[in-house]
């Protein structure tokens, strides 16, 4: 669906982005990660087509966005950071302004309407001004104007940005219930909604591309070897759970965390994610299982790691950057 | 076209629902009908047809402060609220963009042009005008705008903010007037060149006394097609910085 290759931007003598090379396929639902500054928004201006790379080549849906950006544009949704909405408009009004602009027949504006509205839950706030609504809908409405004429890819920078925790769990539901229709890219710094909603991660430093994957190819690729740590919550005291935790095959270590009346709290090291047999093993040992789960903070570790530089270390990114390049020069 | 034209409606729309439209065209019906009844009526004894080119003549410097003003919000808003995002990822090339703004602006300009129409046909209760008179000097008004209009669209590509939209626009509009004064303290051939390009002065003097010169239309289609074509340029430039 996308092929970058060896996109470089300057901003006068700074460069945003440096000899970015990826592709995307068909589909995919891809997390663009990165702190600020990093060039993920750069990044997401040249594949939506609002900017031009300063070198190198983007291809979407097999059209190159230099030579023909208009064709390029009729394939693309996209959400700005800061959603361009029109204040003195109606939601519906701008919706159809938006659908139009994007060379839907007049005819079909009103049924591509509804339907970004039903997508985005916004049929109640069809009439209302966008000028009145609140943050979350204002963001909704952004999302609606990327998808109102049914375009094959959506790129969504930071949607999430300046959400509260109730309006981020119904964007991600948003993001979610658009899988399956269209190949989207979304973009955070929020690693959770990432590891939520993405299929594949595209890690971005400084501008460049410094590893890519999904969570469990890059914990495997950065940490070769490190346990995965797994919390287990049992009612009652913990001799008896902790003694089957003992014999699981793969469990490296199993120690009790502490106490709170009944509930004893577990933490479990083992060679891979043995979630599953842990918890037949503790259920056929007649334990009562309160709750087990994964550590928090694995993809926050691998984040800090890629970019702060406290994992493989410049060579190795490099390395596995120019192998990825070769990989995907290959079949081209 | 489709797309200009629906960029031109919704920007128009704007006009019409906000203040600064009707903020700008009540002060430039204020100020006009003051300058009308204190000079054009008022004073000695006139001609019809003096009374109507002193009309005109007062009311083409409004037309020209009000196209700056109309037309600084145009890209420069559009920038500076982040929605032009929407215009440039959107299937539309630059150009349409600038045509549908430019577009809006000079019909929000002749809406209220055509409200003004009142302070011409008050001569008519005590004298006679000529119907020609009164079509040369609202097509002059109409081309004079343009070009301004023009011009203010380009400063509103130019700048990040609607005040120095206003500014830069000011500034190209003042000193394409002032060229008509250098006439006067420049010898040949320059002084031909100033009068050539001054957009006030010879250009727009026959109008307001009745007459239409294909020369005085061609250059003010000839500027504001520079303008719009030096917007549009800026526009493009700007994906690549």
């Amino acid at each position: 669906m996308i092929q970058v290759k060896g996109i470089t931007k300057y901003y006068g003598e700074h460069a945003a982005i440096r000899d970015l090379t990826f592709d995307i396929d068909e589909g995919e639902v891809i997390g663009f990660l990165g702190l600020n500054g990093a060039g993920k928004s750069t990044t997401l201006k040249i594949l939506g087509c609002v900017l031009l790379p300063t070198s190198g080549e983007v291809r979407v849906d097999g059209i190159d966005t230099a030579a023909a950006p208009e064709e390029v544009r009729r394939r693309i949704g996209f959400l700005p950071d800061t959603p361009p909405l029109y204040n003195e408009m109606t939601v519906g009004r701008y919706l159809a302004f938006a659908a139009r602009l994007r060379g839907v027949a007049p005819g079909d504006v009103a049924d591509r309407v509804a339907s970004a509205e039903e997508r985005t839950s916004l049929r109640t706030e069809h009439d209302e001004l966008i000028g009145t609504l609140s943050h979350g809908y204002r963001q909704r409405v952004g999302v609606a104007q990327a998808l109102v004429h049914r375009p094959k890819l959506l790129i969504f920078d930071e949607p999430t940005s300046g959400l509260d925790p109730k309006q981020i769990v119904e964007m991600r539901s948003t993001i979610r219930g658009l899988r399956g229709d269209h190949t989207i890219l979304v973009s955070s710094h929020i690693l959770s909604e990432i590891s939520q909603t993405c299929d594949r991660l595209l890690i971005i430093q400084a501008g460049e591309i410094v590893d890519q994957g999904s969570e469990e190819d890059l914990a495997a690729r950065l940490s070769p070897g490190r346990s995965v740590t797994i919390e287990v919550d049992v009612a009652g005291p913990p001799d008896v759970a902790l003694t089957i935790l003992g014999r699981v095959p793969g469990v490296i270590d199993a120690s009790l965390l502490s106490r709170a009346g009944e509930l004893s709290s577990l933490q479990v090291s083992a060679a891979t994610d043995l979630r599953a047999p842990i918890a037949r093993a503790l259920v056929l040992g007649g334990v009562d299982l309160v709750r087990i789960d994964r550590a928090a903070g694995r993809l926050e570790d691998i984040f800090l790691q890629l970019t702060q530089g406290l994992g493989p270390g410049p060579g190795a990114g490099s390395q596995s950057r120019q192998d990825r390049q070769g990989q995907s020069e290959g079949p081209q | 076209m489709n797309a200009t034209l629906l960029i031109a409606r919704r920007e128009l729309g704007t006009y019409l629902r906000s203040m600064t439209g009707y903020i700008i065209a009540a002060l430039l019906l204020l100020v006009d009908g003051l300058l009308f009844n204190i000079f054009a009526i008022g004073g000695d004894d006139k001609l019809s047809a003096q009374v109507l080119a002193q009309f005109f003549f007062y009311t083409s410097g409004l037309t020209m402060i009000a196209s700056v003003f109309l037309s600084m919000r145009l890209l420069a808003e559009e920038r500076q609220t982040g929605t032009i995002v929407l215009l440039m990822s959107s299937p539309v090339g630059e150009a349409e963009i600038v045509l549908g703004k430019f577009l809006s602006g000079i019909t929000f300009l002749a809406m209220v042009l055509a409200l003004t129409l009142f302070m011409p046909l008050l001569v008519l209760v005590n004298g006679k005008i000529a119907p020609g008179h009164l079509v040369a000097g609202y097509l002059g008004l109409l081309l004079l705008g343009s070009a301004a209009m023009a011009i203010g669209t380009l400063g509103s590509t130019l700048a990040r903010t609607q005040v120095l939209a206003a500014i830069f626009s000011a500034c190209m509009v003042t000193a394409m007037v002032l060229a008509w004064m250098l006439v006067k303290v420049t010898e040949r051939p320059f002084n031909d060149v100033f009068a050539s390009l001054a957009i006030h002065g010879k250009h727009f003097m026959p109008f307001q006394e009745g007459t239409i010169h294909v020369r005085d239309v061609v250059y003010y289609l000839v500027v504001t097609m520079v303008a719009l074509f030096a917007a549009v340029r800026v526009m493009e430039v700007r994906r690549w910085r």
